[in-house]
């Protein structure tokens, strides 16, 4: 079987929507947020690369580098937050951040 | 294939900003932090200078950088919008950073680097643009927004504003990457053309747009992807507060405008119903919400929700005269939603903050002048006239006739009528119930300046409205001629 752009966009889909899952119904630990974040970001990457090979166009394979870096600032702030946020709190559990209600 | 040095000139603000902000940067690290204050001053006037730059900017659309930044009339009105509403909220930081003992040299940097951002999200052409300057904007703002580090609500404003960005940040990706893919470029020059040659836009293109208006509304706060904002308005400190529901938020929506007018302006039919949805939601919840509020912040944030809401019925009427109305209406927002905050910043008894609604009360007797600065804002943000927040309104309202969209124009009415209920719910509390605090007076004069020039704006913007509806009207032409 020949692997065409459909399966890499079904693949891309799949694990975009476990990661905006797995900010919505998790409720352990922030941590694994910040992973399905990480998933979503891979996601497009995934998606970009595969349409930058089916239009002979390297645009998309630049764009995915820019996200990879983008990327790695958000996750290093994010985590910085995080820390910031155990200090006064002592606790990373989904369910204990609940100070403010929505 | 030849490698051309770009024309820097049309992005010579955002230059200007990046190199202060780094000096700025070197000198804060150099003096620590008791020199904040310079630091803070040298922003200001940093920011100041910018908007000078931008506004000597000549007429015309100059694209530049291979096609990633465009500078027009449109870039120019915004820019000056954004750069002098983040000025104002570096003065506003001022008194209340020193007070709470989180006056670091850091956080007028950051608001920079915010601010640079912004200016970028305005002057983008390309998918691939749009998000450096949403993510340059993002980073700096979650920082902010947890700068008060011993603070647990701070610290939780902060983890929810990042989680929440991060999601609408990889929805808005997720958008841009199947664009891409369905219109075979990430510029938004080709991306017109091609609907304007009359191309079809296949489902990709329309799920694309979809994921990518989602991610847009996440950052404007409009309902229904607005339940970050109250919680990160109430946790963040004050100052923050102010600078998140005004510079950001006019970002955003000049972002959302170049998105939906020049790419895919010839999609209306595609995106109307889209946005005619989230308009009507972010009123409804705007002014329903707000009514059972007992935290200012809060109510403010729900109140931003609802402007919001507003703006975009003039943004859904998808005309030259629906964008001028837009232009507007942020432009009279920003004036007294800064004046509204720097009245919740002066409200502190014996040196702490007063957060709650009740604290308002009797303050007509303690501190009159406040008090009638108060009663101007919040009469212009129910759209009373001849105050500002009237004309604002009915520039929306008149775009949406124009197109006979009446359900939209009727439901905005009814809305801000919901709405007219706790703004001036908070003038009753403040004139006619008891004291229950005695307010301090008003000590910082950067903190008195403020409060005069946006409640004089506010307050006599119809005396003379030229210059606002000129150059609005003068911005949202450029957008269309594009």
């Amino acid at each position: 079987m020949e692997i065409g752009l459909g399966h890499y966009l079904t693949v891309s889909a799949i694990v975009f929507t476990l990661g905006v899952l797995g900010i919505f119904l998790n409720r352990k630990n922030v941590i694994v947020i910040l992973m399905s974040i990480e998933m979503m970001l891979l996601a497009v990457n995934l998606n970009l690369v595969a349409f930058s090979t089916h239009l002979h166009d390297l645009v998309g394979q630049i764009f995915a580098m820019i996200i990879l870096t983008v990327a790695a600032a958000e996750a290093a702030i994010g985590l910085a937050i995080l820390v910031v946020y155990f200090r006064n709190r002592g606790s990373i559990r989904v369910e204990d951040i609940n100070m403010m209600k929505g | 294939m030849t490698a051309v040095f770009p024309d820097i000139w049309p992005a010579l603000p955002e230059i200007f900003l990046a190199v202060a902000g780094m000096a700025l940067l070197l000198i804060g690290v150099f003096r620590g932090d008791g020199f904040t204050r310079p630091v803070s001053y040298l922003t200001v006037v940093v920011m100041l200078l910018a908007a000078i730059l931008a506004m000597g900017y000549g007429a015309g659309r100059v694209v530049t950088f291979n096609g990633m930044f465009v500078m027009d009339a449109f870039g120019v009105f915004m820019k000056v919008l954004v750069l002098v509403s983040a000025a104002l909220s570096v003065i506003l930081s001022l008194g209340f950073n020193e007070r709470e003992q989180m006056a670091r040299f850091e956080y007028p940097v950051l608001m920079l680097f915010a601010t640079l951002g912004m200016l970028m999200m305005i002057s983008a052409n390309d998918l691939i643009s749009l998000y450096v300057g949403l993510e340059t904007q993002s980073l700096a703002l979650y920082v902010i927004a947890a700068f008060r580090r011993d603070s647990a609500k701070s610290s939780e404003a902060g983890l929810k504003y990042f989680v929440l960005g991060a999601l609408s940040s990889g929805m808005l990706l997720y958008g841009a990457s199947l664009l891409y893919g369905f219109a075979g470029t990430t510029s938004f020059d080709k991306i017109a053309a091609l609907f304007a040659g009359g191309a079809h836009a296949s489902p990709g293109v329309v799920i694309g747009l979809v994921f990518v208006l989602t991610g847009l509304a996440f950052k404007v706060s409009a309902a229904p992807f607005h339940m970050w904002a109250p919680d990160v308005y109430e946790g963040a400190p004050t100052p923050v507060t102010a600078f998140f529901a005004a510079a950001p938020k006019v970002a955003a929506i000049a972002l959302l405008t170049r998105v939906l007018i020049e790419p895919f302006g010839h999609l209306t039919a595609q995106w109307h119903q889209v946005l005619v949805a989230t308009a009507v939601l972010s009123m409804l919840i705007g002014s329903f919400a707000a009514i059972m509020q007992t935290n200012i912040k809060r109510l403010m944030a729900y109140s931003s929700i609802g402007h919001v809401g507003y703006a975009m019925v003039g943004l859904a009427a998808g005309n030259q005269d629906g964008v001028r109305g837009v232009l507007i209406y942020m432009a009279l927002y920003v004036a007294m939603n800064i004046g509204a905050f720097a009245v919740i910043l002066s409200m502190k008894a014996k040196g702490l903050m007063l957060e709650q609604i009740k604290d308002f009360s009797g303050l007509s007797k303690t501190n009159p002048m406040l008090a009638a600065t108060m009663a101007i804002f919040m009469f212009s943000m129910a759209g009373i006239p001849p105050m500002a927040g009237f004309f604002g309104k009915l520039y929306v309202f008149l775009a949406a006739i124009e197109v006979q969209d009446y359900t939209l124009a009727v439901i905005g009415v009814l809305t801000s009528v919901v709405g007219a209920f706790y703004y001036l719910r908070i003038v009753k509390i403040m004139y006619f119930d008891e004291p229950l605090v005695v307010v301090d007076k008003v000590e910082d004069d950067g903190m008195t300046g403020i409060l005069v020039v946006t409640s004089l704006f506010t307050l006599l913007f119809f005396v003379a409205p030229a210059p606002i509806l000129n150059g609005a009207a003068a911005a949202a032409a450029a957008l269309f001629a594009g």
